[in-house]
């Protein structure tokens, strides 16, 4: 039998669940800030301080990039994915399997798909805040042209979305909450570090440049560099198709799991 | 003269865990006002049959109306107007005893203003008023289980559905709790509740439905299945020698031959104790009043359901 997404069961009620994991972040929000707004620093630290002697300039789309300047966007996109998928899977995970928070709201006028929505959207809105404390943090080494850089905030929440639904559905599917080292290291860490964030895509061979252009990170990465950079070029619209696309197909996917996970 | 339209409407519900049936076409009702039992021994599919009711599991076969409301177009409006304290207590651990029930009032989409109004006078019915802004896990059991009745009261439900209330209590907080649940009851609130305690069942349930392997095995009023399945006065004759085995054999008395132990069923006119006692046993007899668990483990054995 083919399970269809229940689509048509998320209501505005969905709104709810992401409120109630507002509330429970603004209880602890110092702590919730810190990272964003220190990790940066680190980074810029030891890659623009300690590797940029080394490094030097770094070719990009024709231009000489100060390292400095080339990782800057490479870590904000990181953080959306982190930011979103993190909170897509450990914390979603601790609320449904530990805390039984979503069998209480299915109680509630909820469905499972309000709650789904709710929780991918509140990991979008958790990539947001992230992204915004540290497009604020490397804004102030002038690491990102305005007002371009701006629209690095909407993209962090289509990013968020994209890496909260693919987290989804690792919640989904995995049996108990140490395999989610598995996605991590089949998916987070090589996007990690193949996406174009720490070197250009094009040092690649031939093949592993295919398989990091099917990558979503390294759309996420290419879109924050050129709006960093103060650039628009066309061939960004097909990086926003390509997350576009990615979020629209994870997204059924992560209700029909979850539905049948929880639906017994 | 109008009919009443029953609060809970189950026809022929079946429900199938990969492959093994765990309600085998039960048919029930629940009146407005009423307090309805579901007993039965682990496994017999109270649970089962409960959460198809709030809509969290869909049945496989038969039908299923809650306030005259079909239960799969209708399960949103339903789930607004029924009050459900699950078997675990899922309190929400991340927030305060106070924002508990709050935040559930915001999934019912009840005003803030009326929500916190709401939460406060629900704190005050369970007496947790000085514990507003502690967290839920510094509570104890009992306390627990007292904000999970308050939560689940948090919508003016009309129905309120209780999965094993008490269990794990001690003897103080199960009085705690069975004294609001009366009060809730005699305000006419309408009762659907799973419970292993016969004392629970007897003290607060109008109706009691004892089922087994998905079925109903006999319904009735408490005092009434009592004297139906168990009579009024019971003796127990510890370690029995042939002869008493003999005797009750052959009297004709509703009764169950266990290995060290015979339990006898009678009228109170039967005086089966004078009997029983002036013959054969000058000791190792109990004489006492029947009760629901009798009843319960006549119904469905006394054999271990692991």
């Amino acid at each position: 039998m083919i399970e269809l997404p229940q689509v048509r069961n998320i209501s505005r009620r969905f709104a709810r669940v992401w409120n109630r994991n507002l509330v429970v972040y603004r209880k602890i929000w110092l702590v919730n800030f810190l990272v964003p707004l220190f990790e940066p620093l680190l980074y810029l630290t030891a890659f623009g301080v300690g590797l940029s002697a080394l490094i030097g300039q770094v070719p990009y789309e024709g231009k000489e990039l100060p390292y400095v300047v080339f990782i800057a966007p490479a870590l904000l996109s990181i953080t959306m994915m982190y930011n979103a998928f993190f909170e897509n899977t450990y914390a979603s995970f601790v609320r449904m399997y530990y805390q039984k928070t979503f069998d209480a709201m299915m109680a509630t006028p909820l469905s499972l798909e309000d709650i789904i929505a709710g929780e991918i959207v509140w990991g979008a809105t958790k990539s947001v805040i992230a992204t915004a404390i540290m497009l604020f943090v490397v804004s102030l080494f002038g690491l990102v042209e305005y007002p371009h850089g701006l629209l690095i905030l909407p993209l962090s929440f289509l990013g968020g979305l994209a890496f909260g639904a693919a987290g989804m559905v690792f919640t989904g599917i995995v049996p108990s909450i140490d395999m989610f080292n598995l996605p991590i290291f089949l998916f987070i860490t090589p996007m990690f570090l193949f996406s174009g964030t720490f070197f250009p895509t094009d040092t690649l061979p031939d093949w592993a440049q295919s398989i990091s252009h099917a990558l979503p990170l390294t759309h996420l990465v290419n879109l924050c560099r050129m709006l960093a950079l103060g650039e628009m070029h066309p061939a960004m619209i097909l990086s926003v198709i390509y997350l576009l696309v990615f979020t629209v197909l994870l997204f059924p996917v992560a209700l029909i799991v979850m539905r049948r996970r929880l639906i017994k | 003269m109008a009919e009443i339209v029953p609060i809970i409407d189950a026809q022929d519900l079946r429900k199938v865990f990969n492959g093994t049936t765990a309600v085998d076409g039960l048919t029930f009702q629940l009146f407005p006002g009423e307090c309805l039992g579901l007993l039965g021994p682990n496994g017999a599919g109270k649970t089962s049959t409960i959460r198809m009711v709030y809509a969290f599991s869909p049945m496989n076969s038969g039908s299923l109306k809650v306030f005259g409301i079909d239960i799969e177009t209708g399960w949103r409006e339903i789930k607004a107007r029924i009050g459900v304290c699950q078997q675990d207590n899922n309190l929400d651990p991340d927030l305060s005893v106070l924002q508990n029930l709050e935040l559930f009032a915001r999934y019912y989409d009840i005003p803030k203003k009326d929500a916190k109004d709401r939460a406060r006078q629900l704190l005050q019915f369970i007496a947790l008023e000085h514990r507003a802004n502690d967290k839920v896990t510094s509570l104890s059991g009992g306390m627990m289980r007292r904000l999970v009745l308050a939560r689940a009261l948090i919508n003016n439900p009309e129905l309120l559905v209780l999965d094993e209330p008490t269990t794990g209590l001690d003897p103080q907080s199960r009085h705690q709790v069975w004294e609001r649940l009366e009060l809730l009851r005699a305000n006419g609130l309408s009762i659907l509740i799973t419970t292993h305690y016969m004392d629970e069942a007897y003290r607060l349930c109008d109706r009691l439905i004892i089922m087994d392997h998905g079925k109903i095995l006999v319904e009735g009023g408490p005092a009434d299945l009592i004297r139906r399945y168990a009579g009024e006065e019971v003796v127990e004759i510890v370690n029995p020698g042939r002869e008493v085995r003999e005797f009750v054999q052959t009297s004709g008395f509703m009764h169950d031959m266990l290995d060290h132990r015979i339990i006898l069923y009678g009228r109170e006119d039967d005086h089966l104790f004078e009997l029983i006692g002036e013959q054969f046993c000058k000791e190792g007899c109990i004489k006492r009043m029947a009760t629901l668990e009798d009843v319960f483990l006549r119904l469905t054995g006394r054999g271990l359901r692991e």
